[in-house]
């Protein structure tokens, strides 16, 4: 049984997006270039303009119109277990502390929804996320004794560890430490080129996108502003335009390129307003 | 292994309950009774087989299905106060039952005490109905299912001191002592009843574990994992209301086993839902008998109320054992 397919077309393609809040329209006829399989996709954007409705929306979890393909599996036409089975979706919250274990917790993420699952084909699968994310350590505490960080991660192995085809992580790396940021990123990137899945990671750290993803989708307040590589993407305007404020973007001493922010843009106190009331709609 | 313990200190249980009671029953004669039932004369084989081993074995099973009940409550609104009687449904099973003893309902072809296990049903049900709707409608967030739970708990209990306001002296007295929660009704069709909502409700929980176990990482995780979260809480739900509704039909408000059984097997099993549902239930049945027990030796000669019995000797163990656990973790 083979848990994913290796097609060099399974690209992602996403056309005529349309979703929103009763009050409130989020993406109108999203259209984006095809994202070839085995890629890491950053989804930036200052806060509110949507970066989670768009996972979510991408997820089916919750209401959207229009076509997602995944390579040649219409994606958009699933629903509940049955597209589940394809996408390993993160959520913004943590895993709530429980009397689990984090290894029945992950267990448990992997046979919820796949009753035909064998007991040896489980333990398998989870014994692979916990190594490939170097958990071993965590795997019979209890997730009340974890720290959120802790517990983020092994939100993370919940996603992972059905090997699904397409992953979308909503800021998987807010509880998490320096260390524990590059282990995540590392470990995403493993499991994308290896199983050539593809993956798209909401951040906010600008700098952890530029060095570690291969396409970046960013959202300004106004809808989607850009798409393509990370050092075409991200520029001293489109930051401007995007999150209203000045920024720089230098070489450091390896070469890579740094952003490195100085202040609010002039033009931008009028959005803070904006955003924030934006905010305020949407709960 | 923590389930077989479980399993053996509840028979050992169940046994302790036939030998107490106004008759003594030495051990032997008892276990002699059993094996070979009319070898000790008529006399001992009315009271063991009669009398004793129902009321014995409804208190187990009764446990059993509020044990479960509130394992299955607990887990689909994510919340460890909740239990059939703590948000409720054990008020609205009672006040369908009460409606029934005070207005004499007779449904044509069935006999009274199965009118009073339906309406107890039907009201439950509703009851189950109006917390899952608030649940679809808020997510199952903690405030706001209790709140809406408390406040379901003092209408129903407004209402059922009305209607034992306006009741008949004799209905009432019967109402009263079936509210403080009683063994005494036991017979063997009722012990039928119950074990068979059991027999129909437990392996459809178990088929569900993996699922309810993946909840507890909260509902939107769960969802990701392709888990029909709605449905799941819904049908959990409708389960809650079979089991509640059956156990407060014959033995009246026994009130904490819900939420005492599971917390004890969270404590002794975790969360593992294939051992912690039928941990809940062993549980649920271990308290009830022992309780039966107590209530039946406490006073010599007089069997008081087990719901009152319940109450005032459960409560402080259940605290001690979990502030003792509290404190280990601290």
């Amino acid at each position: 049984m083979s848990h994913h397919v290796f097609d060099s077309q399974a690209s992602l393609r996403i056309s005529q997006l349309t979703t929103g809040y009763q009050r409130r329209m989020i993406f109108d006829q999203l259209d984006l270039p095809p994202l070839p399989a085995g890629s890491l996709v950053g989804v930036l954007g200052p806060n509110a303009v949507g970066k989670s409705t768009f996972l979510k929306a991408i997820a089916g979890m919750r209401p959207a119109k229009g076509d997602i393909h995944l390579g040649e599996l219409a994606l958009s036409s699933l629903h509940g277990a049955n597209r589940m089975r394809h996408v390993g979706y993160l959520p913004q919250t943590l895993p709530q502390p429980t009397s689990l274990v984090a290894y029945e917790a992950v267990a448990s993420a992997c046979r919820a929804a796949r009753a035909e699952l064998s007991r040896e084909a489980t333990d398998s699968l989870v014994e692979q996320v916990f190594a490939r994310l170097s958990l071993h350590s965590l795997a019979f505490r209890r997730m009340d004794t974890l720290s959120g960080g802790q517990r983020q991660m092994v939100g993370l192995a919940q996603a992972l560890v059905r090997q699904p085809q397409l992953l979308l992580l909503d800021e998987p790396t807010s509880a998490l430490d320096l260390r524990w940021q590059l282990a995540l990123i590392e470990g995403v990137r493993g499991v994308v080129q290896e199983q050539q899945a593809i993956c798209l990671i909401a951040l906010h750290d600008i700098n952890l996108a530029l060095r570690f993803c291969d396409q970046i989708i960013l959202f300004a307040p106004s809808g989607l502003l850009a798409t393509g590589a990370p050092r075409e993407v991200i520029t001293a305007e489109h930051l401007r335009e995007a999150y209203g404020i000045e920024a720089r973007i230098e070489s450091c001493s390896l070469g890579h390129p740094v952003v490195l922010t100085d202040r609010v843009a002039d033009s931008a106190h009028a959005d803070i307003g904006h955003i924030t009331r934006d905010a305020g709609a949407r709960r | 292994m923590i389930l077989a313990a479980l399993s053996l200190a509840l028979l050992l249980a169940i046994l302790g309950d036939i030998m107490t009671g106004p008759a003594d029953l030495a051990l032997s004669d008892l276990l002699g009774e059993l094996i070979n039932p009319g070898s000790h004369g008529p006399i001992n084989e009315a009271i063991v087989w009669q009398i004793r081993l129902p009321t014995a074995v409804m208190a187990a099973l009764v446990g059993a299905a509020l044990g479960l009940a509130g394992a299955e409550m607990q887990t689909v609104l994510n919340n460890a106060l909740a239990s059939p009687f703590t948000l409720g449904v054990g008020a609205a099973a009672t006040l369908g039952a009460s409606l029934v003893i005070i207005l004499d309902v007779a449904l044509p072809g069935l006999p009274p005490s199965y009118t009073i296990a339906l309406m107890a049903f039907v009201f439950a049900a509703l009851s189950i109905l109006a917390i899952d709707a608030v649940a679809s409608l808020y997510g199952a967030s903690r405030e706001v299912i209790v709140l809406f739970g408390i406040a379901l708990v003092f209408v129903l209990n407004a209402v059922n001191a009305l209607v034992q306001f306006v009741a008949s002296p004799d209905a009432l007295q019967q109402l009263v002592f079936w509210t403080m929660g009683s063994l005494s009704e036991a017979s063997w069709e009722r012990v039928a009843i119950i074990a068979s909502v059991l027999v129909v409700c437990l392996p459809f929980a178990m088929r569900r574990a993996w699922a309810l176990t993946a909840l507890r990482a909260g509902e939107d995780h769960a969802r990701s994992f392709g888990v029909p979260v709605t449905r799941l809480r819904r049908t959990a739900l409708l389960r809650v209301s079979l089991l509640a509704a059956v156990a407060v039909a014959f033995v009246g408000t026994i009130g904490f086993i819900g939420l005492v059984g599971p917390h004890m097997a969270r404590l002794a099993l975790g969360e593992d839902h294939r051992f912690y549902l039928p941990g809940s239930a062993l549980a649920g049945a271990l308290v009830l008998s022992l309780a039966a027990t107590a209530s039946e030796s406490l006073v010599p000669g007089l069997v008081l109320p087990v719901g009152i019995v319940t109450s005032l000797i459960g409560i402080p163990c259940f605290l001690a054992l979990l502030l003792g656990q509290r404190r280990g973790q601290g």
